[in-house]
């Protein structure tokens, strides 16, 4: 627990079995943004077996919708959403070989043994620092569904953007351990 | 009459949003490094660090604290001698919020229920006017995000639950909540009125500066009281775990109906942002 890996994406299951819950790492390189608008549109795609607009396979998606970009700048604030309105869609993209999922708050119990299944884990970024994650954020373009506002699926490029595993992939949670651990009976 | 004219209101109101947005207020920074005295789990530690330099970079790179730029909530003290002058009140309000959303590059949130079609200028707008002797026109602008509200919750409780049912509700609440509402949270807390009285006290409850103490002894003692409690739940920040699960504790209270007892939990994150201006 507690140390600190840096990943580059894409993610290969090699790369995230070393990790714990509890390790705080950095990321860099690719990743892509989702809510529920978005992900009800991606869920539609692949049930009517569509292409889908972004690759699902050993990336990781990010929970956000980010504030405006002011002039001069890529993105406005970018924190993470809460992750749990998302647990219906999820599973759904595991299977397609989706690796990492960076957000806030707990994740359903199908999502955690989809995780364990699939190897995928879940990352959590700081919720409310909007302005800390923009800042690790490079370049940023629209993908699809520009009509979702904040809610559009983006492509981030970014430079190692801090967040805490939460579920590794032999099951761990770092909110259950976590909680546990610091509990005064 | 002393006379306030809306276009005065409206340019108040869009300079307030934005300056909410961007600027942590001083107290909650402070609460952050009273935190730092206490926590004890390393990540924690960390995520409390991680807090304070966000605030830094909002303000210095003017942008918002957090992305999610809420809900705009208004309340407002409208002294009796008041006279607005130019137009709608109501309307100057709501104008000044569209153009600090627009202008500040604020997140829009607002969206219709069903269709969850954004209205496109984070209108309407939720305001609370109340009327109070004087000259003076106070508004409070007050944007709430979704993750902490999603959170809040209201009890009819039997009269018989007295305090100790009150003390279990509160902590259950922040229990439920775990790592949704972005913790550490400022816990809002309305006692008695009725159903609707208790939700806007427990709201109202968190207009009250971090770090200062509630006036009535009575309720101060009530505060402490669930703040330990609440922090002994070992949420801690983000909910990773730790000792700093909640900030402060805030109520009110007020008498109730002989036969129910109300109970309002309405929880605020750490991007608690309110701004007060007087007019
Ligand atoms: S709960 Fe508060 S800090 Fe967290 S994302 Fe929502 S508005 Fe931001």
């Amino acid at each position: 627990m507690d140390e600190i890996f840096h990943l580059e994406t894409p993610l290969s299951v090699e790369d995230i079995a070393p990790l714990k819950s509890g390790d705080r790492v950095t990321i860099s390189g690719v990743l892509y943004t989702a809510r529920d608008a978005a992900h009800h549109r991606l869920l539609k795609l692949i049930e009517a077996g569509k292409e889908l607009p972004i690759p699902i396979k050993d990336q990781i998606i990010y929970y956000v919708g980010p504030s405006p970009a002011p002039p001069g700048r890529v993105i406005g604030a970018a924190g993470p959403t809460t992750s749990y309105r998302m647990d219906p869609y999820t599973p759904s993209l595991l299977k397609l070989g989706l690796r990492g999922m960076i957000g806030k708050g707990k994740r359903s119990k199908e999502v955690k043994e989809a995780m364990v299944k699939y190897k995928a884990i879940y990352m959590a970024a700081i919720g409310g620092a909007g302005a800390l994650m923009a800042r690790a954020i490079k370049e940023v373009r629209v993908l699809a569904y520009e009509d979702l506002g904040p809610e559009a699926i983006r492509e981030l490029k970014v430079e190692r953007l801090p967040v805490i595993v939460v579920n590794d992939i032999q099951g761990n949670d770092l909110y259950l351990e976590g909680q546990k651990q610091y509990q005064i009976a | 009459m002393r006379e306030v004219s809306t276009k005065r209101i409206i340019a108040e109101v869009r300079d307030s949003v934005i300056r909410a947005n961007y600027e942590l207020g001083e107290e909650v920074v402070q609460a952050f490094k009273d935190a730092l005295g206490y926590e004890e789990s390393p990540v924690a530690r960390d995520i409390l660090g991680q807090l304070m330099e966000n605030a830094t970079i909002a303000k210095e790179e003017r942008i918002p604290i957090c992305q999610d730029t809420g809900v705009a909530v208004v309340f407002v003290e409208l002294g009796q001698e008041v006279s607005i002058v130019g137009g709608d009140f109501k309307s100057a309000l709501e104008e000044g919020i569209r153009q600090g959303y627009e202008d500040g590059f604020l997140r829009k949130s607002v969206c219709h229920p069903f269709t969850r079609q954004n209205t496109g200028d984070n209108t309407p707008i939720i305001v609370h006017v109340d009327v109070v002797p004087g000259d003076k026109l106070k508004i409070w602008v007050v944007p709430k995000g979704g993750g902490s509200e999603n959170m809040s919750q209201l009890f009819m409780l039997p009269p018989s639950a007295g305090w100790a049912g009150i003390r279990e509700k509160v902590v259950e609440t922040v229990e439920d909540a775990g790592p949704n509402p972005c913790p550490p949270t400022i816990v809002g807390v309305g006692i008695g009125g009725n159903f609707e009285q208790s939700a806007l006290m427990a709201k109202k409850a968190l207009l009250r500066p971090l770090g200062t103490k509630n006036q009535d002894p009575e309720l101060a003692k009530m505060e402490e009281e669930l703040l330990i409690e609440i922090n002994k739940t070992g949420i801690g920040p983000q909910g990773l775990g730790g000792r700093v699960t909640s900030l402060a504790v805030h109520i009110l209270m007020m008498p109730c109906h002989i036969a129910s007892l109300p109970l309002a939990v309405n929880i605020q994150c750490h991007a608690t942002r309110h701004l007060e201006v007087v007019l």
